[in-house]
């Protein structure tokens, strides 16, 4: 039996993580969605361990997700939310931080809406950080559950061809994805219109495209991702039905393609805008296995931190 | 370093067929009984079973499935590093069934503790048996005892117990190991 490790002792980002952490991730999550698809989904992995899930920013899927997954690894789990805290009343972040821990909490999953939010914290406090989002920076949980789910149903991520079509610019999905992907060998190309997507992302080895149809004919997966308004202080597309019309995937563009492509979405759809309801409910779509596996992915991130909790 | 041989040759295939016959004795056709080895090694010692059971029964639908306790180990965090977990394979339904849980050795009982809480999440059986080929008795730190053993050693805690399976390691064997005194 081989004895492992992360090379990290937070997961503040794919960045800081190498390939091969990323496949001991991979493959505890295996174990795990086997855990979780059993009459009895629990396991006693971490119930001497308590994780505090801190939201800055609203979120439903992730939180759930993540609270999910650590009640099926049987740790404590206090749940906050700024919205409803002394956040309001002007307490600093590490303050509020430092009194959960107080409270001898272990792992923080932090969901924070600026960039760097969660490595800030991991160089004041001594619990180990999950970044659950932090502004347009990184979202690698989300990154690590595609492209589980992407060799999941393929088979192997090395080799295949990803476009991530959409509001690259206010995305740390596509960051995390893009950064990802490429770790596991697979070519990746971002798509939309000029305005949403970042100059200079080419650096990144990325290709652009701003024909959706020239892209979804490279690709052998298309990652829709949602228009992020709430990001937006300005107007960067005429209007939602334009950009419907431009870059939105709907049944007839996909029957029209001479092959057939997984079609991904990291969730909340906005329907009939980035992706009409057939195609998210056709048998191409992947959605609903990227939720079943975003439970034992971050089961197997927070199985692998708290190994090294010393 | 010393090692002296505990089981090989004719003496270890013996071993193999007489734990079978005293699991006919009990359980006859295995109409209600399943074979669960412990990941990985005791999933060795249980293919073996199940075959021996399968030519001497002339059946064979004897149910056999492998279970991995790496989650629920009570190590974890006490260790240094994570052991890899294995797979689960248990395509059949254990509520209400026999289970024989087979592991190669028997030495402090956690890794059976272990399996059993990892078994019942599979569904309520209706009795579990244990069967080992090597039990390193008077080193148990918790009360559990085998139903079928194999060969009883008395061993210190210094000393390791290595099985050997002619499908893994070309040979079947099972030797003590001890750390010579200088």
């Amino acid at each position: 039996m081989a004895v492992e490790k992360l090379s990290t002792r937070h997961l503040l980002g794919i960045k800081d993580i190498n390939r091969n952490d990323i496949e001991l991730i991979f493959e505890t999550a295996d174990n795990f969605k086997d855990v979780i698809n059993r009459p009895i989904k629990r396991v006693p992995s971490l119930r001497d361990i308590t994780i505090a899930n801190i939201f800055f920013e609203n979120s439903t899927r992730t939180k759930l997700s993540f609270e999910l997954a650590e009640k099926r690894l049987s740790a404590d789990v206090v749940n906050f939310a700024a919205s409803s805290s002394s956040v309001s009343k002007g307490e600093t972040l590490i303050d509020t931080v430092n009194n959960i821990l107080a409270m001898k909490v272990d792992m923080v999953v932090m969901r924070h809406p600026y960039a760097g939010a969660g490595q800030f914290l991991s160089r004041h406090i001594k619990a180990q950080i999950v970044n659950a989002g932090d502004g347009a920076h990184e979202h690698p949980t989300q990154a690590l559950l595609d492209a589980f789910s992407i060799r999941q149903k393929l088979g192997d991520v090395a080799g295949k061809k990803v476009v991530i079509v959409g509001d690259i610019l206010h995305s740390r999905v596509a960051i995390s994805n893009i950064l990802c992907l490429q770790k596991l060998g697979a070519e990746v190309m971002v798509c939309g219109p000029t305005t949403l997507i970042p100059k200079h992302i080419e650096s990144l080895g990325v290709k652009v495209e701003h024909n959706l149809i020239k892209a979804l004919n490279w690709c052998d997966v298309a990652n829709m991702l949602r228009i992020q308004l709430e990001r937006q202080d300005i107007k960067y597309f005429p209007s939602l039905r334009e950009y419907a019309m431009m870059y939105g995937l709907n049944k007839q563009i996909l029957d029209n393609l001479d092959k057939e492509i997984v079609i991904m979405h990291p969730g909340p759809i906005n329907r009939g805008v980035e992706i009409t309801s057939d195609v998210a409910d056709s048998k191409q779509s992947i959605i609903l296995e990227q939720v079943e596996n975003g439970v034992a992915v971050r089961m197997a991130v927070l199985y692998l931190l708290a190994a090294q909790n010393d | 370093m010393q090692k002296r041989t505990l089981l090989d040759g004719q003496k270890f295939q013996i071993t193999i067929k007489r734990l079978c016959h005293q699991l006919i004795e009990n359980h006859n056709d295995f109409s209600n009984t399943a074979l669960i080895g412990i990941q990985p090694r005791g999933s060795y010692f249980a293919d073996r079973v199940k075959n021996e059971l399968s030519e001497v029964l002339k059946k064979s639908t004897i149910l056999k499935g492998n279970l991995d306790i790496t989650f629920f180990r009570d190590d974890f965090r006490r260790k240094d590093g994570l052991v890899s977990a294995s797979s689960n394979t248990i395509d059949f339904i254990i509520e209400g069934k026999n289970i024989i849980l087979i592991d190669d050795v028997l030495w402090t009982g956690r890794t059976i503790r272990a399996a059993m809480d990892a078994l019942l999440a599979y569904g309520r059986p209706a009795k579990v048996e244990l069967m080992v080929l090597i039990d390193r008795r008077f080193s148990r730190q918790l009360p559990i005892e085998p139903n079928y053993i194999g060969h009883q050693v008395d061993s210190l805690n210094s000393q390791m117990v290595r099985v050997s399976w002619k499908e893994t390691e070309g040979e079947d064997k099972v030797i003590l190991i001890s750390e010579s005194n200088k």
